[in-house]
């Protein structure tokens, strides 16, 4: 890190270890039975919940336990070239590991044979849209009263060139090629116990610069973790709305 | 250390700190610490430390009084569908008169609309009865959806809210726990004051002084408010929590 990249200055004027403005609400869907969004800059993430309820196809279902089912999607006019609606490898993916983050704090044993389903939507992205997604999501689940031991906050960190950042835009994420390029870390991190639910990486690190931008990541959620807990506090209206 | 008030938690977070805490419904111990297991309103009382859920879901308790639909018949009883996690089982020993066991659709048929009392709540589905006056099959009227956690709401303390509704558009009303409301009365009119009624209290459910603005809401309608009509109350607020 004494080492000096050429990525010295932001493309939109952070510093290095700033999120981007963030925001997040409660209860934006009356028809679900939970519901949330989570805004980081340009990214915007809303997620639903519906259950639980019994699960169809029937060959799904766990005697033992409730499961949880996520499906993640980017709406077609989120990105600047219209995306082809429907599920695709990334989305797929993206489904799948948000699943398995959120499984780690949610208990389904009360429930056996049923879903919760989640759906996360993505009406503009500015990269960092799964853990916007993750963010909203865990909300989303609060609010529909799933039984949670606790919460998750999710960031994305990573190195640009030589210099390590947070919060990574799309500039960062995928138009940065000079240099070693860009790196980058989803990370999801639960708020009681500070244990990481996720851990994703897409480029190449060294390992005492990943250790520094597990640290990074780790203060940063604490903070997205106050956005959530204001967000669920203030909620306007005790029901659904 | 106890949180006070009406205080809004999210799960992971420390309710109270002490041995002498008892973790209850949505809490749980770690350690020296109480912590929350789900969103809602902490209910402290002596020393027995509840979360209470102020959204989602619609789970069933004991004694509640459902609203649901016939969605199977088993060769002892009926499924139904009330909105819930499982399907609600109602076995043909807990109905008012005796069924052959080969008459099982004459009495109850698939799609007829019940109101019955939750008996038991297991995590494998809920048995349900019907055994009682005011519960049985649903003939006429309309149900109406509300929030399941604004019913608290609609029936008010004591079922006043539900005697006020009733005295004003004269319409009977049973309102299930599981957010579905039976409206039934004289002529349709009646029947779409009380539903014009019953969305202004859930849409504006939080204020304060619900009832003298329900009354007046009532008056602009160009209806009575009739207090001395003495109606008799089915649904009652059997989870205890006054809103």
């Amino acid at each position: 890190m004494a080492e000096k990249g050429i990525y010295t200055k932001r493309n939109d004027g952070r510093k290095m270890d700033e999120v981007r403005p963030m925001s997040a609400k409660v209860g934006i869907v009356p028809s679900a039975d939970g519901s949330a969004s989570f805004q980081t800059g340009k990214t915007k993430a809303i997620a639903v919940v519906r259950g639980p309820r019994t699960l169809h196809p029937q060959h799904m279902q766990d005697a033992k336990t409730g499961i949880l089912r996520v499906n993640y999607g980017m709406m077609p006019f989120s990105v600047e070239d219209r995306i082809r609606p429907g599920p695709n490898r990334r989305s797929e993916e993206i489904s799948k590991v948000t699943e398995w983050a959120l499984s780690s704090v949610i208990d389904l044993s009360g429930f056996p044979n049923t879903v919760v389903d989640v759906f996360i939507q993505i009406p503009q992205a500015d990269a960092g849209t799964r853990v916007a997604g993750i963010n909203a999501a865990a909300m989303a689940l609060a609010h529909a009263g799933i039984p949670m031991r606790e919460m998750v906050s999710a960031i994305g960190v990573g190195k640009i060139d030589k210099t390590l950042v947070i919060d990574l835009d799309k500039y960062e994420d995928s138009e940065f090629h000079d240099g070693e390029g860009s790196t980058d870390i989803p990370l999801v991190m639960t708020s009681r116990s500070k244990e990481i639910a996720l851990l994703q990486l897409d480029g190449k690190i060294s390992i005492p610069e990943f250790k520094a931008v597990i640290e990074m990541g780790k203060k940063a959620c604490d903070n997205i973790l106050k956005i959530q807990m204001d967000a669920l506090k203030n909620i306007t209206g005790e029901g659904n709305e | 250390m106890v949180t006070k008030g009406r205080q809004i938690v999210v799960p992971g977070e420390v309710i109270a700190t002490g041995n002498e805490f008892l973790p209850g419904d949505g809490a749980y111990r770690d350690g020296q610490e109480v912590v929350a297991g789900r969103y809602g309103i902490v209910d402290n009382y002596e020393k027995h430390v509840r979360v209470v859920p102020i959204s989602g879901a619609y789970y069933p308790r004991r004694g509640n009084t459902i609203i649901g639909t016939i969605v199977d018949i088993t060769f002892n009883g009926w499924l139904i569908d009330f909105g819930g996690a499982q399907n609600a089982f109602l076995p043909v020993a807990e109905v008012p008169r005796y069924i052959n066991r080969n008459e099982l659709r004459d009495f109850l048929d698939f799609g007829e609309t019940v109101i019955i009392k939750v008996w038991d709540v297991k995590p494998r589905g809920i048995d349900v009865s019907m055994k009682m006056r005011g519960f049985g099959k649903i003939e006429g009227g309309m149900i109406i959806p509300v929030n399941s956690n604004k019913v608290p709401r609609i029936i008010g303390k004591e079922g006043s809210m539900v005697k006020l509704i009733q005295g004003a558009a004269g319409c009977e009303i049973t309102v299930g726990q599981n957010g579905k409301v039976w409206i039934s009365g004289k002529n349709a009119d009646s029947e779409i004051a009380t539903k014009k009624i019953i969305e202004f209290i859930t849409d504006n459910s939080t204020v304060n002084g619900l009832t003298e603005k329900v009354e007046k809401f009532i008056k602009k309608m160009g209806l009575k408010i009739n207090k001395e009509d003495s109606v008799e109350i089915i649904a009652e607020n059997t989870d205890g929590e006054e809103q």
